[in-house]
Order: structure tokens, then sequence, then C-alpha cells
């Protein structure tokens, strides 16, 4: 018989504690975060290992150590994605009989299911923001290669990005990595992409989620029509004379405003130097990031990034320090604006964002209460207010994991077959009253996800 | 449906020299269940992929009917990839899992119901349809997910190892479903594995690749009793073929000590690249049992008995000459005996039974015909 063996970039002995001698669906409940819901093909259970939750997969051998390879070159390439910590083959229970090999991947914290974003009704604009992340997701990785053959809001992961999303991609079981990708490849993703997100919207609708009326294939078709948007700017060829050379600033400024910085423009004359061709070869997300990240040290989404840094271009001009290094300002602005911020907030309500989220959110909240007192507030009475009117009644986003009410369990197609009428009834009872549940807790409001609902009703009161 | 042609079709990735396809060309008739297999890396999925519409035609042309397909967006082929998506809904009904997708095209409402319906009755879910996937067993959610691919009436289903990440059980029971239904329903089915098995026992037709180029086509029967080169016959078949290289001595392969006939138009075939050499192939049923001594025959020692029941396999080595046979990736003899009839280190004598060498060029390795060559192959 093979024994248990872990295959990790970076191993940790901890995770020998698990009990890999059970099957994932029975592991007891002291190990377990809590359950996945959404839906999955396969056996996926989060666990508290140390400080840590982990994402465990059950799959076939192959498929674990082909996804666990896919993600950590994903990662290399800057994709947004999880990341993958091991793969545990040769599992066998007491008796000796073999069980399936695990991958798994560290949870991504303060990322949001779409499901926990839309578990108390689905807003269109918020659909619009998940919409966009995934899109700008698919964009990146046909950009290096990766088809990934079943993209979803199911397959993704969505982190606040100030007034955005950003998107991780979860599952890599059905993709590839190609030199570059065929046109075909890219039309079938998106139209897949397409499908897929209106039938996870209009199993949202059937559940109840979902105010009639609206659009949903249009919400779907907005995928295609970001994503074309996107892949024209950062790709298209652009022609023009050439004496309209400001044009090429042009084109990587706009670059820029999308959040990209060109490594690499091709710019091609035609023989008597009439006429300039200009395309980016190659483009990085994360232009507001990156230079965030020079200045401050900050490390944060790239909508974030842009926000922060207007607040520190504002910061500078309200203290007047436009002739200073911007590295210095940038220094001051960390010390005396952004820290004295985060510390404002009580210590346990701090973690349930990221502080970066957390100061685009003080940012809204301080123009809020200046729309309302017409006067300008400092930024530490505005976190603190932020924090006992809104940020106390938020969940902690720190570890959601999507075990929501009204999350149904999860659908697995190549679980063991059971024809048992009596445990049919029983579970469409289950599934009934779940849901039933939601829609209590949604009418009565105790459900608060979405900082901006959760806004409205802190002014009501 | 529709007739699908590969005509000439050739993929070369970007960066790469050697084709992944190479002028392929296959015919695939109205209706029929065609099986692409072979060991990983020869081009079948790419294959696949081609007709798909993912990957590049770099030369050729690719016809569904007698429509030029090959530069036509995937979602323009009238083709469904089937069990690319597996995803079931946990809050839509059966009906409508089954449907969403013709939902979205716009189909009428009633037309949607009909042809939900229809689907429903060829896969035994009507009493369903109205329930939560929840509530199925897990071959039924497969069902479902097969469904959802034929109210869509595409011309042509394709299916790229739609088992291989299904547990055993479930795998086997699919692979069942999967060839009834396509019999039923009468799709022209293209379907990718590298599992032998699964391409003998679905297919009507198989065709098997390796490095790009296309070996052979052919029934599941012809396939195994007239395998066109080594390779095919090396490849078709469990437990494999038994295959060795030897001298020709006075119009027979000499086979250690003894000598095994060769019929006189394949010693006729021969050419100076071979050598003097044949390649011979026989299969581990293909062997009578026979007294020591007998002319023709030639002793095998056992190292392995494995007894499956009804049969038992032999593995062993050539007693004269250890090296000289292999079967798959063993370096083995198999040889099918009568159950309990042989025990580990027994050595026995073996004579091919009349008609059943399968004789190959040594230097090209394609089949020598031989006089049963000409007639009906008989069932495999």
């Amino acid at each position: 018989m093979e024994n248990l063996q872990i295959t990790a970039a970076k191993p940790d002995s901890a995770l020998l504690d698990l009990p890999w001698k059970i099957p994932l669906e029975d592991w007891p409940d002291e190990v377990l975060a809590a359950l996945p819901r959404g839906i999955s093909r396969h056996t996926v259970r989060f666990v508290r290992l140390k400080d840590r939750v982990l994402a465990v997969k059950e799959t076939r051998d192959h498929y674990a150590f082909r996804e666990y390879d896919l993600l950590r070159r994903l990662g290399k390439l800057e994709i947004p994605c999880v990341v993958p910590l091991a793969v545990i083959t040769g599992r066998a229970d007491d008796n000796g009989e073999p069980l399936e090999t695990c991958i798994v991947t560290e949870h991504l914290a303060f990322s949001l299911p779409y499901r926990a974003v839309f578990s108390q009704s689905l807003q269109p604009k918020t659909a619009s923001r998940l919409i966009d992340a995934l899109a700008v997701l698919l964009v990146r990785l046909h950009l290096i290669g990766f088809y990934w053959g079943d993209v979803s809001l199911s397959n993704t992961l969505f982190r606040r990005d100030a007034a955005a999303f950003a998107a991780y991609l979860v599952d890599a079981e059905t993709g590839d990595l190609h030199r570059e990708l065929t046109d075909g490849q890219r039309a079938y993703d998106i139209d897949l992409a397409r499908t897929n997100i209106i039938g996870e919207l209009f199993d949202l609708e059937a559940g109840g989620f979902v105010d009639e009326g609206v659009d949903l294939v249009g919400i779907g078709d907005t995928l295609v029509e970001r994503y074309n948007e996107l892949w024209d700017a950062l790709t298209s060829v652009e022609s023009f004379p050439a004496e309209e050379r400001w044009r090429v600033d042009d084109r990587i400024r706009k670059l820029n405003d999308l959040g990209f910085d060109v490594d690499e423009l091709s710019i091609v004359t035609d023989l008597d130097g009439a006429t300039v061709q200009i395309q980016p070869k190659v483009v990085d997300a994360g232009h507001h990031s990156r230079r965030l990240l020079r200045l401050t040290g900050l490390d944060v989404q790239d909508n974030q990034a842009r926000r922060l840094l207007n607040d520190l271009d504002a910061w500078a001009a309200a203290h007047d320090r436009g002739e200073d290094s911007e590295q210095i300002v940038a220094h001051d602005w960390l010390m005396r604006s952004f820290e004295p911020t985060i510390q404002a907030v009580p210590h346990n309500l701090r973690r349930k964002l990221d502080p970066a989220q957390l100061f685009h959110e003080i940012l809204e909240h301080r123009w809020y209460m200046a729309q309302r007192e017409s006067r300008d507030v400092p930024m530490p009475e505005a976190a603190r207010e932020y924090a006992d009117e809104i940020l106390r009644h938020r969940p902690d986003e720190q570890a959601l994991l999507g075990s929501l009410p009204g999350d149904t369990e999860i659908i697995e197609l190549n679980e063991t077959p059971s024809d048992d009428d009596t445990v049919e009834a029983a579970a469409i009872q289950q599934i009934e009253a779940e849901d039933a549940a939601t829609l209590t807790a949604l009418r009565a409001g105790t459900l608060d996800i979405d900082g901006s609902v959760t806004r409205r009703s802190a002014f009501q009161r | 449906m529709a007739t699908v042609t590969f005509d000439h079709a050739t993929r070369v990735y970007p960066g790469t020299e050697r084709p992944a396809v190479d002028q392929l060309n296959l015919h695939i008739e109205d209706g029929e269940f065609l099986v692409l297999v072979g060991p990983s890396g020869c081009g079948k999925s790419t294959s696949l992929r081609m007709l798909a519409g993912l990957e590049d035609v770099n030369a050729g042309r690719i016809l569904i009917g007698d429509r030029d397909v090959t530069d036509v967006q995937p979602k323009d082929r009238d083709i469904a990839m089937v069990f690319q998506n597996y995803a079931l809904y946990p809050h839509m009904t059966v009906a409508d899992n089954m449907g969403f997708a013709l939902k979205i095209a716009g189909t009428p409402k009633a037309e949607i119901r009909q042809r939900v319906e229809e689907a429903a009755k060829i896969l035994d879910l009507t009493e369903y349809l109205d329930r939560k996937p929840k509530a199925l067993s897990g071959g039924q959610r497969q069902r479902v997910a097969m469904g959802r691919a034929i109210v869509r009436q595409p011309q042509v289903f394709l299916m790229d190892e739609p088992l291989s990440n299904l547990d055993a059980k479930l795998r086997v029971q699919t692979r069942t479903q999967i060839a009834s239904l396509q019999r039923r329903l009468g799709v022209t089915t293209v379907y990718v594995t590298h599992d032998q098995t699964e391409a003998l026992t679905m297919g009507d037709r198989i065709a098997v690749l390796k490095g790009g180029l296309l070996q052979q086509v052919g029934t599941p029967a012809e396939m195994y009793s007239k395998p066109a080169n080594v390779f095919v016959a090396g490849f078709i078949g469990s437990p494999a073929m038994n295959i060795g290289t030897f001298d020709v001595v006075d119009g027979a392969a000499k086979i250690g000590s003894t000598s095994v006939p060769l019929e006189a138009q394949q010693v006729a075939a021969l050419t100076d690249a071979d050598g003097g050499k044949v390649t011979v192939g026989f299969r581990p049923e293909s062997l009578d049992v026979v007294p020591a001594g007998t002319p023709g025959s030639f002793a095998i020692e056992a190292d392995l008995v494995e007894n499956l029941g009804s049969d038992s396999f032999l593995y062993g080595k050539l007693k004269d000459d250890a090296a000289a046979l292999h079967a798959g990736d063993s370096d083995q003899v198999i040889v099918r005996v009568a159950p309990g009839s042989v025990n580990k280190g027994d050595v026995i004598n073996v004579v091919i039974k009349p008609g059943q060498a399968h004789v190959f060029s040594a230097a090209t390795g394609e089949r020598l015909a031989g006089a049963n060559d000409s007639v009906e192959a008989p069932a495999a």
C-alpha cells in the first residue's frame, strides 16, 4: 500500500494533523471552519489550521497535480488566483481502502463568493460590478494564454476593491496554459462565461433573490461587451498620421486609466513615414497598485490604490506640499493620515475589512457626513462614526466562507447515488426551509453584506 | 444531423515545427459514434478541438455536412461539447436546469418545454422534471447534464474524456448510458479517450492516432483482428498482444529454437530494408497449449498466473530467449490458459493458432497481408 504523501513547495508539518484517513465529506466539525456552499463538482471543505483557513478539495490524482501546477504558474505570472499549498496522495482509510487525492489551497482572506454578495437580493448595480471584475480577470488570463474552459461566478472569488470588486480565479481544473490563445478559444470562453453567468443568475431568481423585471440575460451580455471593450483597448492596432504623435502618449495614458502599464509598445511607420501604427504588445495590470506600493509600501488592489493615491494628492494639496518629493510626502501621508485613521477604528472591528478597504469606506463616509453637516470632517472623526454606525453591524469578511443561509448544499455529480424517495423529500424540505429562512431574514433586514445598503439604513435611523 | 469531414486538416502550434495533427483525413458518417483514441500527445484532443473551433486549422479544412466550418466561430458551428460544464443549479428544477440555454437563446416557452420533455423521456427523467437536482441520484444528475446538450439539438456531439473525473462505479454506468443514448438519438458523435477499452466498447468505429498521424480507422472488430501496423496491434486489446521481431529463415520466423511458418505472400512482401527480419504478433488467446516437441511450438515459463474466474492469464518468458517477446509495456509474454491448469514456475508449450499470427514489416511496422486478410474478420 502507498503511504500518505504531501507534495508542497513550502511544506507545513501541521498539515499532517488533519484527518486524512477519513473521506473529506465525513470530516468532524472540530477541524472544519465552515461548510462550503454553492455549486461544486467535488467535495470541498474549509478547515482551520493554526491561524489559517484552508480549502481542501477531493479529486483524482492527475487532476490535483495538474491544478496545483497550473495555479502555481498563474501565481508566478501575477494572475489573481488562490494560492495552492499542497497535494495529498496515498490516502487510505483504517481498512486500507484508498481515498481520493486532495488539493489544498489557502483561503483568500477578505474574499467573497458571489452568493454572499447577492444573498440579500441581487442589485443590478452590484451584479454589473462583479461582471466588470470578471471581465478584467478573463482578459488578463487570455492575455497570458490561459484558456479557462469553465468561466463562471462560482469559479471566482471577489475581493472588495474600493467601490468595485477584484476577481480571483479559484478553480483551474478545466484550464490550460497555452503559448497564445486562438480566437476560437477566446470566443468559446466568453460564450461559456455568458451562459454560465446567466444560468447562475437564473438560479438566484429561482431562489427568490432577484426582484421581478431584472434583465438577467442583459447582465450576462454585459460581460461580453466589457470583455470586448477591454480587449480592444489593450490589444488593438491604432493608425494615425505621423504628425499626430501625441496619440502615442494618449494611448498609454488611456491604458493607465484602465489600470494597466504598457511594458512593450510596437510602433511601426510606413515606408515614407507618413503614417504610424501602434499596438501594445505587453501590458501589465496593477498600474495604480504598483505606484502606491513604490511610494508607501502598501500592497492593495488597484482601485483601492487609485483611491488612496487620490487622497494622497488631495492631502498634499491641502498641506501645501506640492513642491516636495513624492516619496517624502507619501511617507508623511501614511504616518499622519492613513495610519491614524485606521487606528481610530476600535481594534475589535478593524479586522472585519482589510485596511485599504476600510480607509476607502471611511473616505466615503466622510463625504456623506460632510454632505449632511455641510462642514469639513476630519478623518479620525469620520472613522469613529463609521465604525460605530456601520462597521459594527457588518459581518467579518476576513474569512467569510459563504456559509450563509439560503445557499443550498453543494451539488456533486460524482457522489454516490441514492434513489431513496424519503431522502429526496427530506432534501427538498431542507432546501425550502433554508430558502424561507433567508427570505425572512431579508425582510427583517438582519442580513448585512453590501455596505451601500447598510449605509442607507444607518442614515434612515 | 450531419456528417463530419476532416480534409487534410493540420494543426501546428505556434513555436513548434512538428504538427500536432498532421494532414488528418477522416470522414464520419451521419449518426456515427466515432472514438478518437491514442496515447497522450497523439493529437486526439487537438483534433476534437479543431472540430469544436478551439484550435486553428493551419492547413486543410473541416466540414460539418456540406458546410465548411474551418473559419466559423465555435458557437456558430451547431455542435455541443457534452459534459463541459456540469454544475447543476440547486434552486432550479430539473426541467429548468436542462432548458436554460434555450431560454437564453430566446426560444419560446412552449417549445422549450416540449424539447425538455422529449429529452427527459429518452433519459428516463420525466417524473423528476419538476424536482430540484438535490433530490436526484448521482447517475440521474449525469443524465441532466446530458439533457442540457440534447435539448439544443446540435448536429454533432463532442465529448473530450468525459468520464475521466468520475469515480470508477459512475464511470462504467455513464459509459453504458452514453453509448445507448447515442444510439437512440442517432446524433453524430466524436468521442476522445486514451482508454482503448472505452474505445472498443463504445465506438461504431475507432480512429487510432499517434504522433499527430492517423494510424488506422475501422470498426472495433477490424482494429482488433487486422491491426494495420505494429503500433495499433500493441495499443488495441487488453491484455496486450505479444509482439517480437525475429529472423526469417526459409520462409519462417525463428522464434527461439522453433520456426513459425510465414505465408508466401508475406515473405514476398519483405524488402531489403527489413534486413531479413520480420515482426510477428499474436494475442494471448491465439495460442494453443500442446505437448512438448509439437512442430512450431515454443516453451514458456510462467512467472505469474492471474485468475479472472472464467479466464486465466499466464505472464511469463520465452524459455529459449527471454528478451524476444513483449506485450504492451511489459517485457512478458501473456497466454490465456484454462483456469487452474498452470501454476507459477510451470513450463508450457504453445503454438500459434492457424491464421492468427499478425505479421508486420520489421522496417516500417506496416502489416504484411496474409491469406486471411481478404476474408471478413471474425467478431472480436
